[in-house]
């Protein structure tokens, strides 16, 4: 049975990218633990109003799990301690009685802070900009079942398919990574015949993007996967380096 | 008084949209290079029109309010979208989808609009398997269908529960790529707060950064809005926090019609209000009514003790089960359309026999599906949803029932479009959700993901272009243009009149008074007296926002609760629009249903001799009741006739 609970909150607070941030403080007396955690924040936020001051700036839009844009870093986990979920997602059931509850923005040098807990994941659009789609305009395509697809590789690219672009997976990586979001996003296209053609192009420019924009390399710890509000695979990892591996060969 | 001419063009229904490619005006590859075009949304409208408008050559300039344009909320539908490709030969075609979906709207949509949106249906599917979209595949390698409410076909294309993603995930991939190609100039965190006229016509927008909180002109020859819709309205809906009805209402004020405002689709399967810190509720996708039984206790003690928390859905008896969608409409069961599916939801909890402990619950059960394909087959159709209600409502739905009560979801009324999808304001277009255009009274699940990607991807690139043929000889504009300046500086005193208030109350606060006003007079029965209280009430509600607002922080700065005060300064408007707009429906149909027109069995009762038109109201300025212009709508190949799902 849910009941209620009192929890302390460290939040990191930062005006802005180039300033100097901190943790702050706040003691939440009496907080049901069916609340959400982000629900929790809009009612300490509406005290913070309440008592004159800025609320806590943090990104989160459907509330559903699905946008992506939610993006906290609680007690140390992308996401925070629930698996396979966003922060969104995680409800104060989760905490127990009287536990500190530090509240971080994705750290990572692909992610600049721009405010507390709010960061730009532009550099995500920018790889996908890169190459992350299939060459192929509005109209003049073929019938939708010209091209059976075996189910297996349907549902596979389905599983990669599944990322929601939030950047835990980089956020998580010592390295700053992006290799489990890049590598979802060339396995579900190199898996479906439709992407499958220009597979080796899409795999080159998708990686040299991200290299250029500063994400590290990945050294196989896989906290990307264990974080991943989605669960996607490092299996796509493998996938990408032998696609990868394949165009470097042809050039 | 204006005449309201929806340009449908001559001819047979299923050859009107031929007739219209064949006859309209084109403009040449040269001449789109030095065309602009803004969009404002990057959802499956947005996202599909900016991609397609920039491949054929046009300068595309799209906005967008989240970090990045694959997070328009498009991508939180779950269930999946309809074509008429008859791939399980089970009599499905072009004729049944638009007369399911016409059928479905309770006849207040364009029938020329509606058969060509079933028309182009086939080519969405075609271009999302094109693009990568890892829809679901029959182990022979073909694609698989579901059946949804309202049809009696399985014409719904899916990708597991999250169909919404993966098409908007395509669309993006469309748009990232043009990005990439320099076609598309994207401005994300963006919020449109004017549309700029020059000379009458469409020719940009005001904005505000939502990061520095600078306010900055952009100028094109043609201007879309994809926006979404306004349900937020209610405060709580399945809609995101940020979804907005704002970017309409400028438009709306600036002369555009707004469309069928009251019409709005509370969806029957969504988890139930638990609290009252509650921030939004959440959708559990209609597919679960395939396999899932609708139910409440026949026995008001029973009601009493699941209310009491003394019982549990798992102990009251088969008998003493009342499947009351089953029972009222055997040919539907529990597949009817959202609408109706929603009343008879609340038509039970009223008479008290709700499930949870506010009473204002039902039962969705997979007992029998559980028995019937075992549980790894469930576990496979539904088990994400599964875990996300369990993660939600801390309760197991493979052992116990789920509970779920009809929540706010989309709004089939919006800006007012013609056949061009163009609005009363020349050089303005609407697509999506944000316009009125398809949908009558009543969406049909899995429309709007194939409303959305209609227009972007195969309505909207063509009629664009009837109306740019023209517009190849006018230079760019500047945005130092008086207009312009005029509009910033009307923004730039706006938010300084909100920032200047310094009252006492939250934004929330008054956002949730708001939404308590609609849900109880304007949701889902409505009744003169009820609504014209609400005008009053909604009166009120406007003065105390203006008056008692409270937002820290600086107008010139990032600033999250200017950006909510702003939004609902208009859905305070948009909810007196709503009322305005019920009270003059003087019948039901559809998602809008007044009390005082239902047949005896308490089932809608249209009055097509008096309401078969298209209510489009114009802005007559601030505090001034709108005005009322009717489209009639002429059904010319369907007999609109009274919606059966009994039989």
């Amino acid at each position: 049975m849910d009941k209620d609970i009192k929890v302390t909150l460290k939040v990191w607070r930062q005006r802005g990218p180039k300033e100097k941030g901190q943790f702050e403080t706040y003691q939440i007396d009496k907080i049901n633990q069916s609340v959400s955690f982000l629900e929790m924040l809009d009612i300490l936020n509406e005290r913070l109003i309440n008592e004159g001051k800025e609320p806590i700036v943090f990104d989160h839009d459907c509330r559903e799990g699905i946008c992506g844009m939610c993006s906290l870093y609680v007690n140390g986990h992308p996401h925070g301690p629930a698996t396979g979920a966003t922060t969104c997602q995680l409800y104060m059931r989760r905490f127990h009685d009287g536990e500190t509850i530090t509240i971080e923005p994705w750290r990572s040098a692909g992610f600049p802070v721009i405010r507390d807990l709010m960061v730009d994941r532009t550099a995500y659009d920018k790889i996908m900009q890169a190459g992350g789609f299939v060459s192929v305009n509005t109209g003049g395509v073929p019938d939708a079942n010209a091209i059976p697809i075996p189910k297996k590789d349907a549902d596979l690219a389905m599983d990669a398919a599944a990322c929601i672009g939030c950047g835990a997976c980089a956020a998580a990586c010592k390295n700053g990574s992006a290799m489990l979001f890049v590598s979802a996003k060339v396995s579900q296209l190199a898996l479906l015949p439709q992407g499958r053609v220009e597979a080796a192009r899409r795999a080159k420019a998708m990686v040299a993007k991200m290299d250029e924009l500063g994400f590290g390399n990945c050294t196989n710890t896989r906290a990307c996967e264990m974080e991943c509000p989605k669960n996607i695979s490092v299996s796509n990892i493998a996938r990408l380096n032998r696609e990868f591996l394949k165009a470097k060969l042809k050039d | 008084m204006a005449e309201i001419n929806s340009k449908i063009p001559q001819g047979p229904l299923a050859d009107k949209w031929k007739n219209y490619k064949d006859h309209q005006k084109l403009v040449n590859p040269a001449n789109k290079r030095r065309l602009d075009i803004i969009v404002v949304g990057t959802g499956l409208a947005g996202a599909s029109a900016a991609a397609s408008l920039a491949e054929m050559g046009f300068n595309v300039l799209n906005f967008c309010i989240q970090d990045s344009p694959r997070r328009a909320h498009s991508i939180a539908a779950q269930g999946g979208i309809n074509a008429a490709k008859n791939y399980q030969n089970d009599g499905d075609s072009v004729y049944r989808l638009f007369y399911d979906t016409i059928k479905g709207g309770d006849y207040r949509a364009r029938e020329a609009n509606v058969y060509r949106l079933a028309e182009v249906s086939n080519n969405i599917i075609d271009q999302c398997v094109a693009q990568g979209v890892p829809f679901a595949r029959e182990y022979g390698g073909l694609l698989d269908n579901r059946s949804f409410g309202g049809a009696q076909v399985s014409r719904t294309f899916y990708a597991r529960g999250q169909t919404g993603q993966q098409l908007l995930l395509g669309a993006y991939s469309a748009l990232s790529r043009q990005i990439g190609k320099g076609k598309v100039k994207m401005y994300t965190r963006h919020e449109m707060l004017d549309v700029v006229l020059v000379d009458g016509r469409a020719r940009g927008i005001i904005t505000r950064n939502l990061i520095t909180g600078k306010i900055e002109r952009y100028a094109a020859h043609a201007v879309v809005v994809a926006t979404g819709g306004y349900v937020n309205t209610f405060f709580l809906s399945t809609n995101a926090m940020a979804s907005n009805g704002s970017a309409a209402w400028q438009c709306y004020k600036k002369g555009a019609y707004f469309a069928n405002p009251c019409m709005v689709q509370i969806h029957p399967t969504c988890i139930p209000v638990k609290g009252d810190y509650q921030s939004k509720l959440t959708l559990m996708s209609e597919s679960l009514r395939n396999d899932g039984r609708i139910w409440v206790p026949k026995k008001l003690e029973d009601a009493k003790a699941l209310q009491a928390g003394t019982k549990k859905g798992k102990d009251i008896p088969e008998e003493d089960r009342d499947y009351y969608l089953e029972r009222r409409y055997p040919a539907f069961g529990n597949l009817v359309p959202r609408d109706v599916a929603s009343r008879a939801a609340k038509e039970r909890c009223d008479a008290g026999y709700g499930v949870n402990n506010t009473g204002l619950a039902v039962f969705l059960d997979f007992s029998d599906a559980i028995n019937r394909l075992g549980k790894e087959v469930v576990k496979q159709k539904y088990g994400n949803l599964f875990d996300m209600y369990e993660e939600i409502t801390n309760d197991n739905p493979y052992e116990t029932p789920m509970m779920i009560y009809p929540a706010l979801h989309y709004s089939m009324g919006g800006l007012w479009v013609d056949y061009e999808l163009q609005t009363s304001i020349p050089g303005l277009f609407a697509i999506g959700e944000a316009n009125f255009s398809d949908h009558g009274a009543n969406r049909l699940g899995a429309s709007a993901l194939m409303q959305g990607l209609a227009d972007g991807y195969f309505v909207l690139p063509y009629t664009i272009q009837n109306y740019l043929s023209d517009q190849i000889q006018v230079p760019r504009f500047s945005t130092d243009l008086p207009e312009f300046v005029e509009a910033e500086n009307a923004i730039k005193a706006r938010i300084q009149k909100l920032m200047n208030i310094k009252g006492k109350e939250t934004v929330d606060t008054i956002h949730r008074k708001l939404g308590h006003i609609m849900w109880e007079h304007i949701g889902m029965a409505r009744d003169e007296k009820g609504l014209l209280e609400a005008i009053n009430m909604l009166k009120d509600l406007k003065k105390e926002f203006w008056s008692n607002v409270y937002i820290p922080g600086s107008g010139d700065d990032q600033n999250v609760e200017l950006e909510k005060a702003l939004r609902l300064a208009d859905f305070i408007e948009i909810g007196t629009l709503m009322a305005h707009d019920a009270l003059n429906r003087a019948e039901s149909c559809g998602g809008h249903f007044r009390t005082e027109h239902q047949t005896e069995e308490g089932e809608a009762l249209r009055h097509d001799d008096k309401f078969m038109y298209v209510a489009c109201w114009e802005y007559q300025g601030e505090d001034k009741d709108p005005v009322m212009l009717k489209e009639d709508l002429n059904y010319e190949f369907v007999v609109p006739q009274t919606r059966n799902y009994k039989k």
